[in-house]
């Protein structure tokens, strides 16, 4: 055998991958579905969080900053491990996958909510007075003068930050959950035979490449014309 | 002009910290009074202002507008804000909506119009400061003076009782303050009530009935634009009008 030819016997292995293909698109459709949630209920509670916090109520905001300060400094596979083996102790037991997917929200409503907060404190002043001058009240001039602004400004770096934790959605391998990764590993074991992470690795192209040129769109798409 | 007053306020103080913006300051404004406010930087005018649609709380007085106490806690200032309508000095236009979009949005939200009656309403308005072909222009592409006139059109599409200008042509280039100033003279001769805080000497001139000169907080001296122009009283209004009159 040449080198070329160990080399596709290893990574490039026809019948495993036929035998492998099956539960990687099972894994696949998991992976989906586990970022969709992910993406959803993270950004959800990010914006939650940045509206509350632009009501200006002191205790609560120093809250809301201690919570986002946490799970950004954490990294989310500790997160997620704490969830999953941490909270039987105190008598709650998530699955690996809901461990992942409230996990990871945590992680991403965290980040969303700076990206969105910075968005909110960035609209001038002027555009609150102004809209305020009118008879606007609080709430609609957060609606329609000044989240329109906020997310427009928002978007390109929130859509790094969604792609970067949606791509995390890997770690909830380690709990167990047979997304792309763990579907490819446990492959690996059966067949001794790595062609099963090949497989895996261009399941995670096929769905994040999109993801990417979509991110890419959405910014030229929204570069703010003044 | 024996009506009752459609601004009256009075004692007005503001503190912001530990500075104290105005010290005690009456303004009262007749229906149909054009009302200018000068003053070097710093005085309080805009303050003032401000403290008259409340975008400012003010620290102690009263402020009684078209009937409506503006600092009774009890008193919905969403509501009373409909009657008082407000041009900055940096337009504030939403830069994310069209200038016909800019003017129907409170036409919308806060008169609950329906969309084609907003419209048609917020095109009047914006016929009136002659920019109903730039309807669907943002802001973005349009003059300094065209974004004012449509700052001006969002506020009169309210029907406000009263108009306040903060410094309208200050962030302009000097060849569109003419059409911002023929806007606002129209208004005037439409009847509306407006307080104007502005070194416009030329418009104050032709189009002022009163002019008050703020300092340091304070109403130094108010009278007639040919008193306060031509033979002010006061040392420091004479020291700031030859200044301006130098420009």
């Amino acid at each position: 055998m040449t080198a070329w030819e160990r080399f596709a016997d290893s990574f490039l292995n026809a019948r495993v991958a036929a035998e492998y293909l099956p539960k990687i698109v099972d894994g696949f459709r998991l992976t989906v579905v586990l970022a969709l949630l992910i993406v959803v209920s993270g950004l959800a509670a990010g914006l939650l969080l940045a509206l509350v916090r632009s009501l200006g109520v002191r205790p609560l905001n120093w809250l809301i900053i201690f919570v986002v300060d946490l799970f950004r400094a954490l990294p989310p596979l500790v997160v997620i491990v704490l969830l999953f083996f941490g909270l039987p102790a105190a008598g709650m037991q998530l699955s690996g996958f809901a461990s992942t997917w409230l996990a990871l929200s945590l992680v991403l409503m965290a980040f969303a909510e700076e990206i969105f907060w910075a968005g909110i404190t960035s609209v001038p002043k002027g555009q609150w007075e102004a809209a305020r001058s009118t008879g606007l009240t609080f709430v609609q001039t957060l609606r329609f003068v000044v989240l329109p602004q906020a997310i427009r400004l928002t978007i390109p770096p929130l859509t790094n930050r969604t792609i970067a934790i949606t791509k995390g959605t890997a770690l909830a391998s380690v709990v167990a959950v047979q997304e792309i990764l763990g579907a490819a590993h446990a492959g690996v074991s059966f067949s001794f035979n790595p062609t099963p992470l090949t497989l895996g690795a261009l399941a995670y192209l096929v769905l994040f490449i999109p993801v990417v040129v979509f991110g890419r769109w959405v910014e030229t798409r929204f570069a703010w014309r003044r | 002009m024996t009506s009752r007053p459609i601004v009256e306020a009075r004692g007005v103080h503001k503190h912001f910290g530990t500075l104290h913006v105005l010290k005690g300051v009456d303004l009262v404004v007749a229906e149909r009074e054009l009302v200018f406010v000068i003053g070097p930087s710093g005085s309080g005018k805009s303050t003032l202002l401000r403290c008259l649609n409340r975008l400012e709380e003010p620290s102690a007085g009263s402020i009684v507008v078209d009937g409506i106490d503006l600092l009774d806690r009890r008193t919905d200032i969403n509501k009373a804000r409909r009657r008082i309508g407000m041009v900055f000095q940096g337009f504030n236009l939403y830069p994310h909506m069209t200038a016909l979009g800019n003017v129907t949005l409170a036409l919308r939200k806060v008169l609950g119009l329906p969309r084609a009656e907003a419209e048609a309403r917020g095109r009047v308005a914006l016929e009136r400061v002659h920019l109903s072909d730039r309807a669907d222009h943002y802001p973005s592409q349009l003059s300094g003076g065209q974004q004012q006139r449509v700052a001006i059109a969002r506020a009169i599409a309210l029907e406000p009782r009263v108009m306040l200008f903060d410094e309208p042509t200050s962030a302009l280039d000097p060849e569109l303050v003419g059409g911002v100033l023929a806007v606002m003279r129209e208004l005037r001769e439409d009847g509306m009530t407006m307080v104007v805080v502005s070194h416009e000497m030329g418009f104050a001139r032709a189009a002022a009935d009163r002019v008050l000169f703020m300092d340091d907080g304070l109403v130094v001296e108010e009278g007639t634009p040919e008193q306060i122009f031509g033979a002010p009283r006061h040392e420091r209004t004479r020291a700031f009008i030859s200044q301006i009159e130098r420009h």
